[in-house]
């Protein structure tokens, strides 16, 4: 394989309602930072690809008026996962295992303000026998949350902790839209949303954008003092009818987590695509990661999720703290589907 | 292109048709891709991986329907990708699932695409409406028709060339069972009875709406060269977008798709592709897509496209057939359009295309395009390894 990294990462100071700028005018100041901050020029770029959905803009091609903001002129090498913007990611780092390319630019943008998510993520279920059920995210996320507890024997304290530990570290993140102290008795104190989750065991409605930049090999190694090379990357999913899966573990995570090898060197930090409590709990088996890994620095989803931007945020996110020395080895984690149905896992690596 | 050699061997495609009553989303792409392992002589288990193309989800209805679609197309456990790329997807979902192969990741992709627009109004599926942007058009031929009369203009093609794509292609669709618009009585001056609907396209010069599915499995060369049936082998793949609109840009002969077929050819070796193809899958959703599309495309030079049409070189029978299958106008599932036309230039050069089958078809493109004329994927496979 050949050695790729992350050498830029941008993301908007995401907000719970952007009521000033359409989803081009989201983009516009990212891409333009994430292009500077890599060295490369916009031009020389190889390849492009995004993630979005077009039901959170209610209209078909959302991702069309999205490349006004990449100014694809003269015309560009381009592609487009209906998928979170992680899964963009993946398909550049295969163009750029293959292709005639040194470099590429990945984005993913979400304006979930705009419409009702809950509406939005029932219309997602199997259309015929699930759907119907009148099933949100939230539901679903309960009854996973739920299995979990009464699988592990863990309690609803053990979500609150995790709610309060994000709401704490998002505080050093300015990107972060739910941030400040909570307590465990605080998140407690509220009443369930779906039992047995609290409004802080759930992420925040978010609009917000995100743009990294990857580079291969020497062209890596020439703009980017210390590059967040991709030593691994995988995905997986399973089984879409919520009855025929076991709820409290996640298999396609952990066989993305083995492909990518997470297991074979120490872990210093994980951003896990988590947009509930229970679900960094779950993760974290899943991949094996110990006490000793800090989760979520930034606070994860559940301190910004701008709905298919969150997943390549976690890639950011770990890069970032590879760029800045802070970290050296890291794992990032996105999701996509109902209970965690498909699991991305990426393995970055910073040498001295 | 990558390091690996990726092939085509197997194709599997549904009945088209306006209504397929008969079978859920699931059952449709599963028939198709069912079609496409036995053709490959493979089960599901040889699977690695399953890319899946469709365009806007609003067409039936469901988010992101390859999650509910995982079981239905074996993917548990694997790796699972959907590509959206407007009306190009078909083609841009074959291309990135050849990348997987190419690059060594995985030996056999399953990759299908599908639309079962029963479920909707594609029509006013297509008609963008964004917040905050002056509505454009009625259906995607509102946003075709004047860039069609441009092209009139400017070449100066006379009225019945588009026509003669319609009768043409629609002969065509008589040869391919699978077609879903199948009208052996068309002749030009039925033609010209048929109700103009978005001046200067007829009825009779659009593409239907469909409900269908096509699926390919892709393999690297050791699968490929044990193979029951001959592989068509990937000579070259290519995508190019370009923004909508902006003060300058040629709608009528976009530089995305011409920047797409050198990038394609130069891959493939191709100096002269009207001599170099033994006949092409060009995505042709109105009829005056040929002419534009045939410049476009460099098999001759601007403003003479309507005269290759006139003159027959795009019929069965003539030196370039385009869309022998009977291409879009004869049936349209929009998301599997494009993937259809990859198909069956792999069929042609396999030599399976039944009675579509143009003789000894070596080489040949696929093509594809979407959004406002700005997307674009094509693709050469050949007999040959290349």
């Amino acid at each position: 394989m050949r050695d790729i990294a992350v050498v830029g990462f941008a993301q908007s100071k995401h907000v719970e309602s952007d009521t000033h700028h359409n989803e081009v005018e989201m983009l516009m100041p990212v891409i333009a930072d994430v292009v500077k901050q890599s060295g490369i020029g916009a031009k020389e770029i190889g390849f492009t690809c995004s993630g979005s959905c077009d039901y959170l803009i209610g209209a078909p091609f959302s991702f069309v008026q999205a490349l006004d903001a990449v100014g694809a002129w003269p015309p560009i090498s381009e592609s487009h996962v209906e998928m979170d913007a992680a899964w963009a990611l993946y398909e550049a780092w295969v163009a750029l295992q293959h292709g005639d390319i040194e470099s590429a630019l990945v984005y993913g943008f979400g304006k979930t303000s705009t419409g009702d998510l809950g509406e939005i993520l029932n219309l997602q279920l199997d259309p015929y026998t699930v759907a119907p059920l009148g099933l949100d995210h939230l539901s679903y996320g309960g009854l996973q949350a739920r299995a979990y507890l009464d699988t592990t024997g863990r309690s609803e304290r053990d979500l609150a902790e995790v709610a309060a530990r994000s709401a704490h570290d998002a505080r050093d993140n300015p990107n972060a839209v739910r941030r400040g102290e909570v307590t465990a008795d605080d998140v407690l104190g509220e009443p369930p949303v779906r039992s047995p989750l609290r409004p802080f065991d759930c992420a925040p409605i978010t609009d917000g954008a995100a743009a990294v930049v990857l580079a291969a090999g020497d062209l890596a190694r020439r703009v980017c003092s210390r590059p967040a090379w991709i030593r691994g990357i995988d995905h997986r999913i399973e089984a879409h009818q919520l009855g025929v899966r076991d709820l409290a573990t996640s298999m396609s995570t952990a066989l993305a987590g083995d492909t990518a090898g997470v297991a074979s060197g120490a872990v210093d930090v994980a951003e896990l695509h988590a947009q509930f409590s229970h679900e960094e709990l779950i993760l974290r088996e899943a991949l094996g990661l110990g006490d000793e890994v800090r989760v979520n620095p930034s606070g994860g989803a559940l301190g910004a999720n701008p709905v298919m931007a969150t997943g390549l945020i976690r890639i950011g996110e770990v890069a970032h703290r590879i760029h800045d020395g802070s970290a050296t080895r890291g794992v990032a984690h996105a999701s996509s589907g109902p209970c965690l149905q498909q699991n991305l896992v990426c393995v970055l690596e910073g040498t001295d | 292109m990558g390091d690996e050699r990726c092939a085509v061997v197997g194709v599997g495609q549904t009945q088209y048709k306006a209504v397929r009553a008969d079978v859920s989303i699931a059952g449709l792409v599963r028939e198709a891709s069912e079609r496409a392992l036995d053709d490959a002589s493979l089960d599901w288990g040889d699977i690695d991986a399953v890319v899946i193309g469709k365009a806007p989800d609003m067409f039936e209805g469901v988010v992101m329907p390859e999650l509910y679609l995982a079981d239905a197309l074996g993917a548990v456990g694997k790796p699972m990708m959907r590509v959206h790329t407007a009306g190009s997807v078909g083609g841009s979902t074959a291309i990135v699932a050849a990348g997987l192969v190419q690059a060594g990741i995985h030996e056999r992709v399953l990759t299908m695409s599908f639309e079962k627009q029963s479920e909707s109004d594609a029509m006013w599926a297509l008609t963008v409406s964004q917040p905050f942007q002056a509505p454009l058009v009625a259906g995607a031929g509102g946003f075709f028709a004047p860039i069609i009369r441009s092209y009139m203009r400017r070449s100066g093609a006379p009225e019945h060339i588009g026509m003669l794509v319609a009768v043409k292609d629609r002969a065509n669709a008589m040869r391919n069972p699978l077609a879903h618009l199948h009208e052996p009585d068309l002749t030009l001056e039925k033609a010209k009875e048929s109700p103009m609907l978005w001046d200067p396209i007829r009825y009779v010069e659009t593409c239907p709406s469909s409900d269908g599915a096509c699926a390919m499995v892709l393999a690297g060369e050791k699968t490929a060269d044990g193979a029951s049936k001959r592989p068509a082998w990937i000579h070259g793949t290519a995508m190019r977008s370009e923004p909508t609109i902006f003060a300058g840009r040629d709608q009528v002969n976009p530089q995305a798709g011409r920047d797409c077929a050198a990038d394609v050819y130069a891959q493939a070796g191709i100096t002269d592709p009207r001599a170099a193809f033994d006949c092409a899958e060009v995505y042709v959703p109105f009829s005056w897509f040929e002419p534009m599309w045939l410049e476009n495309l460099g098999f001759c030079a601007p403003g003479e496209g309507w005269k290759l049409t006139e003159a027959g070189a795009t019929a069965f029978d003539g030196d370039i057939p385009w869309n022998p299958s009977g291409g879009v106008l004869s049936s349209n599932p929009i998301g599997a359009s494009g993937m259809i036309r990859f198909a069956e230039v792999a069929l042609q050069v396999r030599g399976l295309a039944g009675e579509h089958q143009v003789d000894d078809a070596r080489t040949a493109l696929g093509h594809a395009y979407g959004g406002g004329s700005q997307f674009f994927s094509m693709w050469v496979v050949g007999a040959e390894k290349p």
